[in-house]
């Protein structure tokens, strides 16, 4: 009965029961986390992230378990994937067994904060006037801050350089949306494919359409403006003019980037994390910023983690956990992140400056993490979620030809609104 | 349920088996109470790991999942513990909701033509296997590869084939003069996608099932009736379909509660989309509980418990289908 064994993990999902109920008296039954045994100095200190590629031998472990010694206390550390570390962070909130840190995903940190479990960084005392206002933002609510970045990615338009010279294109000309279309056509005239992009019906779907949408002029608050229909008509043309492959529908990040390593399409849309992959690549490659409509680089939405201190019982574990924070987030402490992973921006001036002098070339990066902007900012918080599952679903069915653009974007409008009053 | 709380053994509606079992060798009568009674303790000592564990694995999600669909528990209120009792408003909303009858629909083409085409390729490999020849055993074998096979492999494997630009499958069409197929994201193929690929990983599950309900077929009367003239056909139509009929249905029911609740494949395939187009009540359920970036349990708790009730009725069908068999 091997399927009996699969049907039974489709049960685990399908009755939320299972995963909710199950799950619960789990945790209940075990004591988990050292948040609730320890007590304050010395003792174990648990922590968790969302980077289950970093093993315990990693260089990110020692860092962390580094900031910990500094302190005078151990560090547990503990990897989810990133939504199984939301999930994880609401039981242990229930169950009162959060623990001291979680760096946690940044639109996520609006949802956790709503919930009442997460510490406001001016009730620990810790500093986030040097952090860079469009990069904090997806951590405020009200006027609070909830967190602190560690670093900061975001998208623009890779480019294969061999392609582009081959159709005479020069990426530097690229300025906005005409001339965009313009490199395209000359790309596709040249027999080559012009761009690809992840429109999958998942969050990712709506955080690559978010610079073509802010870039527009569109507002989240308003998804069936006129700007976001122009904006999801350049995405739909793109595919009926066939500079796009259709199986943008389906592709997530992973799968376009791949796509693009090929060396078959001159553009793709990917973020920040794949910078030492393309240099890599088998043919030269090169960065621009994703044009606005009008001219001028388009607001890309900011991704990266945010450490967040989950509130504890014993209120004076915060001493401790506030030296391990800001040991983690010093300028040399946010350059060496950024280093380690290869993929994060500093969120200071100071600690982008740092970074730019050991690796110039990052620099139309920093640029785009400057022009960057939150998902959850402009106060949206937890109605994000909602708005950007009406979005993605807009996408899906303009980009398949189920409706168009305008009668795709009402609908979203619509559900939209009915999901966040 | 009934039949463990109370073993036969002790039990006070035996009182026979008690007067043997109570009945002491010296004289004057004792009060048998207290015996029954520690054989009743006994009784339940031994049926107690069983309730323990169907309480714990079956009532109480059972119960959560039915006490999350009639509050509103938003993250907050999840954490806090303080949700909100709005009876069948959650229940309300998910009826009245767009993807409502879309996702009813698609369930409905993706269980029963799935099922049927599982069912009807299962049975036609489980009577050509039955001949043993050479290699049968290994040509068996190899039809379970996707049984085998970890879900997420082999849902990769058919999003890969059936990828519109670089798909093996679109390639060998466009071989042969056909133009390019949108398999995962045109709203007319992608539900006709994932059902394809569902069928293949149900194929196994039929075969297993139905090959060993034929072994269980005396040949003899099939000898017989060969002998009495009849051709391959309506031996099998007259004899061996109807002999397979107790296990025919049994493998459909448990088909039709598999079919049901199915989320992976199509999560994986096309996440339920474009849009709603290949979402079916199960992925509607996880897309509200786990897709979003919000987690909405009630929603998501509703939906999974109207597919429970559809699972019960079709249960109920079958009981009621077995009975009648049974008393005929």
């Amino acid at each position: 009965m091997i399927r009996l064994v699969k049907s039974a993990r489709v049960a685990a999902m399908v009755g939320v029961l299972a995963l909710s109920g199950a799950a619960l008296a789990g945790c209940g039954s075990s004591a988990s986390g050292g948040s609730s045994t320890s007590s304050a100095g010395g003792g174990t200190y648990t922590w968790w992230d969302p980077y289950p590629q970093h093993d315990a031998s990693s260089d990110w472990t020692k860092r962390v378990e580094a900031c910990g010694v500094a302190a005078g206390v151990t560090i547990k550390r503990t990897a989810y994937d990133t939504t199984a570390l939301t999930n994880q962070a609401l039981l242990s909130a229930q169950e009162g067994t959060a623990p001291d840190i979680i760096l946690l995903d940044n639109p996520a940190v609006s949802t956790l904060a709503d919930t009442g479990m997460l510490n406001t960084t001016e009730s620990l005392g810790l500093d986030t006037s040097g952090i860079d206002p469009n990069l904090l933002a997806a951590g405020v609510i009200d006027n609070k801050t909830y967190g602190i970045p560690i670093g900061a990615n975001t998208l623009a338009l890779y480019y294969n350089k061999t392609i582009l010279d081959a159709a005479g294109v020069d990426p530097s000309t690229i300025k906005d949306w005409a001339s965009l279309n313009d490199a395209l056509a000359k790309v596709k005239a040249a027999g080559k494919k012009g761009i690809s992009f992840a429109g999958i019906g998942t969050e990712e779907g709506s955080f690559q359409f978010l610079p073509w949408f802010w870039g527009a002029g569109a507002k989240l608050t308003k998804l069936d403006s006129p700007q976001a229909t122009a904006a999801l008509t350049l995405w739909t043309d793109w595919l009926s003019k066939g500079y796009a492959p259709n199986s943008v529908i389906t592709n997530s990040q992973n799968t376009t980037w791949e796509e693009f390593l090929t060396g078959t399409f001159a553009f793709d849309e990917n973020g920040t994390w794949q910078v030492n992959s393309a240099a890599k690549a088998s043919f030269p490659t090169g960065v621009i910023q994703i044009p606005a409509e009008n001219g001028g680089a388009a607001p890309a939405p900011t991704g990266g983690e945010f450490l967040t201190m989950p509130v504890q019982k014993d209120t004076a574990r915060y001493t401790t956990t506030k030296k391990i924070v800001e040991c983690m987030t010093t300028t040399a402490g946010q350059v060496k992140t950024a280093t380690t992973f290869a993929y994060y921006i500093p969120p200071t001036a100071a600690g982008q400056a740092q970074l730019l002098s050991q690796d110039p070339s990052l620099k139309p990066w920093v640029d785009a993490v400057k022009a960057a902007k939150g998902r959850t900012s402009d106060n949206l918080g937890t109605k994000y979620p909602k708005i950007s599952q009406a979005m993605w679903t807009a996408v899906q069915k303009a980009l398949s030809g189920e409706l168009s653009p305008t009668a795709a974007l009402a609908q979203a409008q619509q559900a939209a609104v009915k999901a966040t009053s | 349920m009934r039949a463990t709380q109370t073993p036969p053994v002790g039990s006070p509606g035996t009182p026979g088996r008690e007067a043997a079992i109570t009945s002491p060798p010296g004289p004057g009568p004792r009060p048998a109470g207290r015996r029954i009674r520690s054989t009743q303790w006994a009784a339940v000592a031994f049926a107690a790991p069983l309730l323990v564990y169907l309480v714990a694995f079956y009532a109480f999600p059972l119960y959560r999942n039915i006490e999350l669909s009639v509050h509103d528990y938003t993250i907050r209120a999840f954490v806090q513990g303080n949700a909100k009792f709005v009876g069948l408003s959650n229940y309300a909303d998910i009826v009245s909701s767009q993807t409502f009858l879309p996702a009813l629909r698609n369930t409905a083409l993706f269980t029963l033509v799935s099922i049927a085409f599982q069912y009807a390729i299962g049975l036609g490999l489980a009577v050509f296997f039955r001949n043993n020849f050479r290699l049968s055993g290994v040509l068996r074998g190899m039809f379970l590869i996707p049984w085998l096979l970890p879900l997420i492999v082999s849902a990769s494997t058919w999003s890969w084939m059936l990828n519109s630009d670089s798909g093996i499958v679109n390639s060998v069409l466009q071989a042969f003069g056909i133009g390019q197929i949108n398999w995962l994201t045109s709203p007319g193929m992608a539900l006709v996608s994932v059902i394809i690929a569902n069928i293949w990983l149900g194929i196994p599950f039929n075969l297993v099932i139905l090959y060993s309900g034929l072994q269980n077929i005396s040949p003899d009367i099939d000898e017989a009736a060969a002998l009495d003239g009849a051709g391959g056909w309506k031996r099998f139509w007259h004899i061996t379909f109807p002999l397979l009929r107790p296990v025919s249905a049994i493998t459909l029911l448990l088909g039709l509660i598999y079919t049901l609740k199915v989320v992976d494949v199509i999560w994986i395939m096309t996440t339920g989309g474009p849009g709603d187009v290949s979402t079916t009540l199960a992925v509607w359920s996880y897309r509200e509980a786990f897709g979003t970036g919000q987690p909405a349990f009630s929603p998501a708790s509703a939906v999974g418990n109207l597919l429970i009730l559809i699972a019960l009725v079709f249960g109920i069908v079958y009981l009621y289908l077995q009975r009648r068999q049974e008393e005929s």
